[in-house]
């Protein structure tokens, strides 16, 4: 069993890239095959995160499933991973979403074998950014991720898909290059201060809370800056937004919902293992400027999602719209604020990611994602009109479903430091309300306006089976929340401590606080 | 001093002896053999010769013929980087040579010749062994460029370089002049001697390590010194640019660790300013215009323009991981450019010039191998982990942040940031455009054994790197 734990955040890391190496030898015809060995693989790789879910400790507020290996060892630089509450789901997030994702690719016609090959690899670079506890690795997973996601976009896009990939990855490149400098110096200061040269990330937050290593203010806040930056790249916090939408509208459904559902997510992971632990300065004293930004990007992702013509690019301005409620949760340093910032990070991804197999599910029927085309297909497409509903309440954060419990934590976390935030904030739920529901009005109610509506058929097997594991999730996580927020409870707690956290007393404690 | 020519020095020249010798044998054999394909094959015998002799000196701590040679580690070193690059340059040649239908025997030799001069620049610790191997090296690779004789642009590559090239020699000879003038002798430790008993301002001085360094600075094609590059890379013969881009230039930068570090190192302060004023405008000079190249050839010049801005950094924070940097730095690019130039070559048809961007379009549809390695090659250029590309930008970035020189870090950082997009271009031409009629390959065995080798190193390094590390750490002691 020591084995296995101390090993099984390497076995699912990597099982994925080890089946893009044998796709690899897949010979170029035999399409079908390398679908279902890619799919195979997948949901293995689920199954063995099964196993961090199943022996995870609650109580324990450190990391566990530990691996420390020297990899580098000139450079102090080690195969460190290990997961602990606050990255625990995030890791099951992914190794979910890719089966599912895999599944929305069925129709994928063209250079199958390469697409799936670089849907794995996709996959060992997102679990391995939320697993490592080393700097350097770190850094490695998260420009590995990068490459996968260019040729998702790139090549199985839509027309303008080199533009929107290019611009994928130099936003993208352009924040996390500024990142590795901060490490880099990051090694070295610390190095200096402690004698032990190392990228650990446990060691350096030890030295820096344990008072060996001081930062003086100005390098603080340029350490704290250049990681800040990367991460709000990758969230994306308004105003450097501007890269989402074109990516999504151009990627493939399943890129899309991976850009969606994980990659976005280890923005704000990030911000919550580095920029809050390492310089709890810096962030007490940018919070302000932060939540602001979240909140601005709150009303202005809705406001925009509002207006906009294409399904793809209304989910894409939600996201921004809803991403902005978790940095908001994050920079509020409370328990809720912080809990229901990473359970919006889990219910974002089911809920975005079932959006827009949604959105592909009838893309792949007629070839548009236009609002205006659509009208009416409650008539022909029953099953699915169920579906979108459940998932659009889910998305505007109806009781009951996943969408209600991270957005509310959050905003009572915010209204009991900031009220104005929290006020603001609450006036984006109501205008996700608003174009939700006006999307979901004219798409599936009314009658059919448009001829070529009329020869729709309804969800198939495949299209089910992708699009149940996570209305089941949406009900799961609405109704037993405590399921999904008791594991984050220790960490969360010892993340705040770490970072000084704002005391809040309730009167009454939240309904929702085990 | 003691005896000038001892029989024992021989042993420690015995490499680039080898090579001399080699080489004439080749010009000889060439009156004989008619298929000069079987000569590329004699050379890169003679290289591996050459190379069991470097080996018997692995370890070996020595001075030669009265201190004008050194044998260390680090000569060691880069010696071997001159090896493999000359190598697998051979190794890409026969084929093309062929189509270029100049396959010439003295083509080898010189390969060879021009090896041997930079590996005595790598062990020369006196100004007149530095000039006369720079010189030797320097000769030999004018002819290669103007090997096409009878193409117009390869003989203007070839004038443009030896015009250019001899203007610099000269200015960086009279630095060596008046260097001499200020110590009365010419070993590096002299005159490193006689600078530091003079003020730093001094402007005698001053005047020996611009006028040095300006000489130095054209060798590695840094900017504002660059201009002769484009050219002349685009007109040589594409495995003579390949073969240029990684070995010239390793040997220049060797030559230059040796002069910064040791002969002119009292004059640091100084150098240190200006060489960090180059390497910024090297490395944002040569990415931006590497942006608007659609010539192949153009592009991979700007890009290897940077490049040499990159490995400035090392120099400039000047302790041991900026110089294990520049070693290891070298060593990844020598596999990875030559990897990239390699598909270049095999671009190259009778009658096809093969060198423009639309011409690699759809790589991947006819030839998905070539094109993955390509990508392989560019993403490590590009500096993308898991490459080795990641592992050598890592180590002079964060020599850079060690000694201090942040803002220089920070500007390297977005350059490579930049440099991203046009290495991506030609990966958007490869995977993400049509084919068209003209994108098929010309390969050979040996092309397809460096084109393995370059990936298998590529991705080796970049996944663990540490044993190459080590060796770059033996190459640079502690306080070099």
């Amino acid at each position: 069993m020591d084995f296995i734990n101390s090993n099984i955040l390497t076995i699912v890391t990597f099982t994925p890239a080890l089946g893009a190496l044998l796709l690899l030898f897949f010979p170029r015809s035999r399409a079908k095959t390398a679908r279902n060995f890619a799919l195979i693989i997948s949901i293995l790789a689920f199954l063995f995160s099964l196993h961090l879910v199943a022996h995870f400790d609650s109580n324990a507020s450190g990391f566990q499933y530990r691996t420390d290996r020297a990899w580098i060892p000139s450079f102090g630089i080690g195969y460190q991973l290990g997961i602990d509450g606050i990255s625990l789901f995030l890791v099951l997030l992914t190794t979910l979403l890719t089966p599912l994702a895999i599944l929305a690719s069925t129709r994928i016609r063209d250079r199958v074998k390469e697409y799936f090959l670089f849907m794995l690899l996709l996959e060992t670079g997102v679990v391995g950014v939320f697993c490592s506890l080393d700097l350097f690795l770190f850094y490695v997973f998260w420009e590995v991720m990068l490459v996968p996601m260019y040729f998702l976009i790139g090549v199985w896009g839509g027309e303008r898909r080199i533009y929107a990939a290019m611009k994928f990855v130099l936003y993208t490149m352009a924040g996390s290059v500024l990142m590795l400098v901060a490490i880099i110096a990051l090694y070295f200061l610390n190095g200096k201060a402690t004698g032990a040269y190392t990228f650990s990330y446990e060691l350096i937050l030890a030295a820096i809370h344990g008072g060996k290593l001081v930062l003086e203010p100005a390098t603080e806040r340029f350490l704290f800056l250049a990681f800040f930056v990367a991460f709000a790249i990758k969230v994306p916090l308004f105003p450097f937004h501007t890269w989402l939408p074109d990516a999504h509208v151009e990627a493939p459904t399943a890129g899309s919902v991976l850009l969606a559902g994980v990659l976005l997510k280890m923005g704000t992971y990030g911000m919550l293992r580095f920029s809050l632990p390492l310089f709890p300065n810096m962030s007490h004293l940018f919070a302000p400027f932060i939540t602001l930004l979240a909140v601005v990007g709150i009303i202005y992702g809705a406001l925009v999602a509002m207006v906009q013509p294409d399904m793809k690019k209304l989910v894409a301005y939600s996201s921004v719209s809803h991403m902005g409620f978790i940095v908001l949760g994050i920079f509020s340093f409370t328990p809720q604020g912080v809990e229901g910032a990473i359970f919006q990070m889990l219910s974002h991804g089911v809920s975005t990611g079932a959006l827009f197999l949604l959105v592909g599910v009838i893309y792949e029927r007629r070839h548009t994602r236009l609002i205006e085309e659509f009208g009416g297909l409650a008539h022909r497409m029953p099953l699915y009109a169920a579906f979108f509903l459940i998932v659009t309440l889910s998305s505007i954060g109806l009781p009951g479903m996943n969408g209600f419990v991270g957005e509310f934590l959050v905003l009572l976390g915010t209204f009991g430091v900031n009220k104005p935030r929290g006020v603001v904030a609450a006036a984006g739920v109501i205008l996700s309300a608003v174009y939700m529901l006006w999307m979901f009005q004219r798409v599936i109610w009314g009658e059919i306006t448009n001829e070529k509506n009329r020869t729709l058929t309804d969800l198939v097997s495949y299209e089910k089976a992708m699009l149940i594991p996570l209305l089941f999730l949406i009900f799961w996580m609405g109704i037993y929340s405590n399921h999904f927020l008791r594991p984050m409870d220790a960490s969360v707690a010892r993340l705040l401590s770490q970072t000084g956290k704002r005391e809040i007393q309730y009167a009454v404690a939240p309904a929702l606080q085990p | 001093m003691g005896q000038f020519f001892k029989l024992a020095d021989l042993g420690a020249i015995a490499p680039e002896l080898e090579l001399i010798l080699w080489g004439m044998g080749i010009l000889i054999a060439d009156l004989i053999i008619k298929d000069k394909k079987k000569l590329g094959i004699v050379a890169i015998v003679g290289l591996f010769v050459s190379g069991i002799f470097l080996f018997r000196l692995n370890g070996v701590e020595a001075t030669a013929y009265g201190g004008l040679l050194v044998i260390d580690q680090f000569a060691n070193f880069f010696k071997l980087i001159f090896l493999v690059a000359a190598t697998l340059a051979i190794a890409i040649s026969m084929k093309y040579l062929d189509i270029e239908r100049e396959n010439h025997g003295e083509y080898y030799a010189l390969i060879l010749f021009a090896t041997m001069g930079m590996m005595f620049m790598a062990g020369a610790v006196d100004l007149v062994t530095m000039y006369i191997s720079l010189e030797t090296m320097a000769i030999a690779t004018y002819v290669l460029v103007g090997f096409l004789r009878s193409s117009q642009r390869s003989n203007e590559a070839s004038l443009k370089y030896f015009l250019l090239g001899a203007f610099s020699s000269g200015i960086l000879l009279y630095g060596m002049s008046l260097l001499y003038g200020i110590s009365g002798s010419t070993r590096f430790i002299d005159i490193a001697e006689a600078l530091s008993r003079r003020p730093l301002n001094d402007p005698i001085s001053l005047m020996a390590m611009i006028t040095l360094s300006a000489g130095m600075f054209f060798k590695i094609a840094a900017v504002p010194f660059h201009q002769w590059t484009p050219d002349a890379y685009e007109g040589a013969p594409t495995s003579i640019t390949a073969y240029m881009s990684v070995a010239v230039k390793a040997a220049s930068f060797a030559m230059m660790v040796r002069v910064f570090m040791v002969a002119i190192y009292p004059m640091r302060p100084h150098w240190v300013a200006i060489m960090a004023a180059v390497s910024v405008m090297t490395m944002t000079v040569g990415n931006i215009a590497a942006i608007t190249q659609s010539n192949i050839k153009r592009l991979l010049a700007y890009s290897s323009i940077s490049h040499a801005g990159y490995v400035l950094i090392g120099l400039i924070a000047g302790n041991q991981t900026g110089l294990i940097a520049v070693a290891i730095y070298l060593l990844i690019y020598t596999f990875t450019n030559l990897g990239a130039w390699a598909v270049v070559v095999a671009l190259k048809r009778r009658d096809v010039i093969g060198e423009h961007i639309d011409e690699m379009s759809g790589l991947f549809f006819k030839n998905p191998v070539a094109a993955i390695l390509m990508l392989i090659f560019l993403l490590s250029l590009a500096g993308i982990p898991p490459t080795a590309g990641f592992i050598g930008k890592f180590y002079l970035f964060a020599s850079a942040i060690e000694t201090g020189h942040n803002t220089l870090a920070v500007i390297a950082v977005l350059n490579a940031a930049i440099s991203i997009y046009f290495y991506l271009r030609i990966v958007v031409a490869m995977f993400m455009r049509e084919p068209n009629e003209k994108t098929e390959l010309t390969y050979s065995p040996a092309l397809l054994t460096v084109l393995a080798v370059a990936f298998i190193v590529t991705m080796f390094i970049g996944i663990y790197p540490d044993p190459f590390i080590s060796m770059a750490r033996l190459a640079i002691p502690a306080g070099f």
